[in-house]
């Protein structure tokens, strides 16, 4: 019965070879984007590179002064990461990096944009970059405020092109040259807190506003790392409470919010102190999703009633030589899965040339997005149930038909 | 074998009830061939379809092989039909996009059989009807007289006691008329199947054994 089912699935959608397009092209059209947003956010939040301390460390990204009808809201400065952050008893180890900031550089009279950002010597203990050549510049260097850089391997290609190593050359930028000690691998841009062209000791940096900005916010943001993952929760409080008993400076402000979360909760962290910014990030997205996912169900359902109707004659026949009710409902759903499979099979395909494009493009730094073959599952899991979902009404209809009805339609 | 009774058939619409068939009643004996005759709009596909099951009289009673159809589900009624009836209609409704043989294959597929039984049935039932060198055509690539006898396979398929044919030589030329009627003829004859045919041919109908003429809705003789 399968086999015939399936020869018949195929001659309709050989035969309204428009609609058949429509179908096909509103499911592999949704099933693809599903696929390059979720293969998106699979790389920005699951891919650890090079924060694989991601389940013992937590991350401090946004320091907020409210009063009353003043609000100001920021990263933090060193001073405040250093001599506050930097008092607690839990964290093994603080990482306190810079945002990063855009030049320009000039290479024989080309022109490079280049980003640079500080760190803290910890900062190489707690991330683990994948050196390519050289190595980080550790404590006494960045006391020193030596004039050293870690380049990443796209900077190193770009400014010195094709040349085996490049450990005790110099870089340029923002006017200063810098000797590079170390090559590393690159870090997309939407990973913004360890995301660089050029990473230099804080010490060097010319505003020298670390020593010097003695208020709470800045240009740094703050990694903690605890001992254990089991510490991480007792870490999360002693921030909470140190930044509860933070001395109100400035008169205008009368409450201090920053908090150290876990990676997820500190990227989508929104500022709002009422809603936390993964909920809204959530919502959003589920939304999204429905109403990419509802819009080619209708489109599907309506395709499929005009489809079916047209098969009247069809289910009259059907219907005269004992097929009832209830096996017609089962044969067109069965074809429609047949017809969302292979618009899933086809969204696969899509997605992957899609990706491909995107990669080839290099529209965002350095993110090389890959196909999720959980996402890729659930994607056809999805398909089957848009299949269900889509055929079901217009196939229940259809078995409702009188048969002498059917039978005039022709 | 059939037995209708007082059987009645109203179409209403907001405004207007037609009476369709009127107090129609009916025997057909195990392995008789009837004819209906009468003018068009007169109620005979009506009536045929009600014999069919396809559709359910206002009022009266059916019973086919002693059993009362009124109360059959769904369910039950498509079975009745798969087993003990076959159809045969005048603009044949075979599945274009099915080859003859799946065609033929049709009433089988709601009955527990293998793939290789429906097969053989098929094919048996279209040498009976003279086309086992059709079977991989499409029915767009068939005569109306060729369509018409694969219409008669995939009715008599299932060996069905009963075969409904609603102006089975209405669209075919006299010729052809001939051959299809014929095939009925034989199918009677040599299998005892039972066949009650609705038709406008008094030539036809004066091969039946018995002739049924309906009028306005009843029956006039």
């Amino acid at each position: 019965m399968l086999k015939n089912y399936l020869k018949i699935a195929i001659a309709v959608l050989r035969r309204r070879k428009f609609f058949t397009f429509i179908s096909l092209f509103g499911i592999s059209f949704t099933l693809s984007i599903l696929m390059v947003l979720t293969a998106f956010i699979d790389k920005v939040v699951g891919d650890n590179y090079p924060d694989k301390k991601r389940d013992r460390s937590l991350y401090i990204s946004r320091l907020s002064e409210v009063g009353k009808g003043n609000m100001s809201s920021g990263l933090m400065s060193y001073y405040f990461l250093s001599h506050y952050a930097g008092s607690l008893k839990t964290p093994v180890k603080m990482a306190i990096t810079s945002g990063f900031r855009g030049t320009n550089t000039y290479v024989n009279n080309k022109k490079i944009a280049v980003n640079y950002k500080y760190t803290n010597a910890s900062y190489w203990d707690i991330l683990e970059y994948n050196f390519l050549e050289g190595k980080a510049f550790n404590k006494q260097q960045v006391d020193n405020a030596d004039k050293v850089a870690v380049i990443s391997k796209d900077m190193k290609n770009e400014y010195f092109g094709d040349v085996s190593s490049v450990i005790g050359q110099y870089i340029e930028a923002d006017n200063v040259k810098y000797r590079v000690i170390g090559v590393v691998e690159n870090v997309p841009i939407t990973s913004y807190m360890t995301y660089s062209d050029i990473y230099l000791p804080y010490t060097v940096a010319k505003d020298g506003g670390y020593k010097t900005n003695k208020s709470y916010q800045g240009g740094y943001y703050g990694i903690l790392l605890a001992n254990s993952t089991s510490d991480v929760d007792k870490m999360h409080n002693e921030y909470e409470q140190m930044v509860q008993r933070l001395p109100i400076t400035d008169k205008n402000y009368d409450h201090i919010f920053s908090h150290a979360d876990t990676y997820i909760k500190s990227y989508v962290d929104t500022g709002n102190e009422d809603q936390s910014g993964t909920f809204i990030v959530v919502t959003a997205i589920s939304i999204f999703v429905i109403i990419l996912m509802i819009l080619p169900t209708l489109n599907l359902v309506n395709i499929n009633i005009t489809r079916i109707m047209e098969r009247s004659s069809e289910i009259g026949v059907r219907k005269a030589f004992g097929a009832s009710s209830r096996t017609l409902v089962y044969q067109f759903i069965v074809e429609n899965i047949i017809l969302t499979l292979l618009g899933g099979v086809i969204g696969g395909i899509l997605s992957v040339i899609a990706l491909r494009v995107i990669n080839s493009a290099n529209l965002i730094a350095n993110l090389e997005l890959t196909i999720n073959f959980t996402v890729l599952f659930i994607g056809l899991l999805v398909c089957l149930i848009f299949g269900l979902l889509s055929g079901v009404y217009p196939a229940w209809r259809m078995s409702k038909l009188n048969v002498v009805t059917a039978l005039k339609a022709q | 074998m059939i037995h209708l009774q007082n059987i009645e058939k109203v179409y209403r619409t907001d405004t207007v009830e037609t009476l369709a068939l009127n107090k129609i009643s009916l025997d057909v004996a195990k392995g008789e061939f009837l004819s209906i005759m009468g003018p068009s709009g007169c109620g005979k596909s009506t009536l045929l379809n009600i014999i069919g099951l396809l559709d359910e009289p206002s009022k009266g009673e059916i019973r086919i092989d002693d059993q009362k159809t009124a109360n059959l589900s769904d369910k039950q009624l498509a079975q009745f039909r798969n087993k003990k009836l076959g159809f045969i209609f005048q603009s044949y409704h075979l599945i274009n996009d099915l080859q003859v043989l799946d065609n033929v294959e049709l009433p089988l597929l709601y009955r527990s059989t293998t793939a290789k039984e429906r097969k053989q049935l098929a094919t048996e039932a279209l040498a009976k009807v003279g086309l086992s060198n059709r079977v991989k055509h499409f029915p767009t690539q068939l005569s109306g007289g060729q369509k018409q006898r694969v219409a008669i396979a995939r009715a008599i398929v299932g060996r069905p006691e009963i075969i409904l044919a609603d102006e089975p030589t209405g669209n075919l030329d006299s010729a052809m008329g001939n051959e299809i009627m014929d095939i009925l003829i034989q199918l009677n004859k040599n299998e005892g199947t039972t066949i009650i045919m609705v038709t406008h041919d008094e030539n036809m109908a004066q091969k039946t054994h018995r002739l049924v003429r309906l009028f306005d809705g009843s029956q006039v003789q």
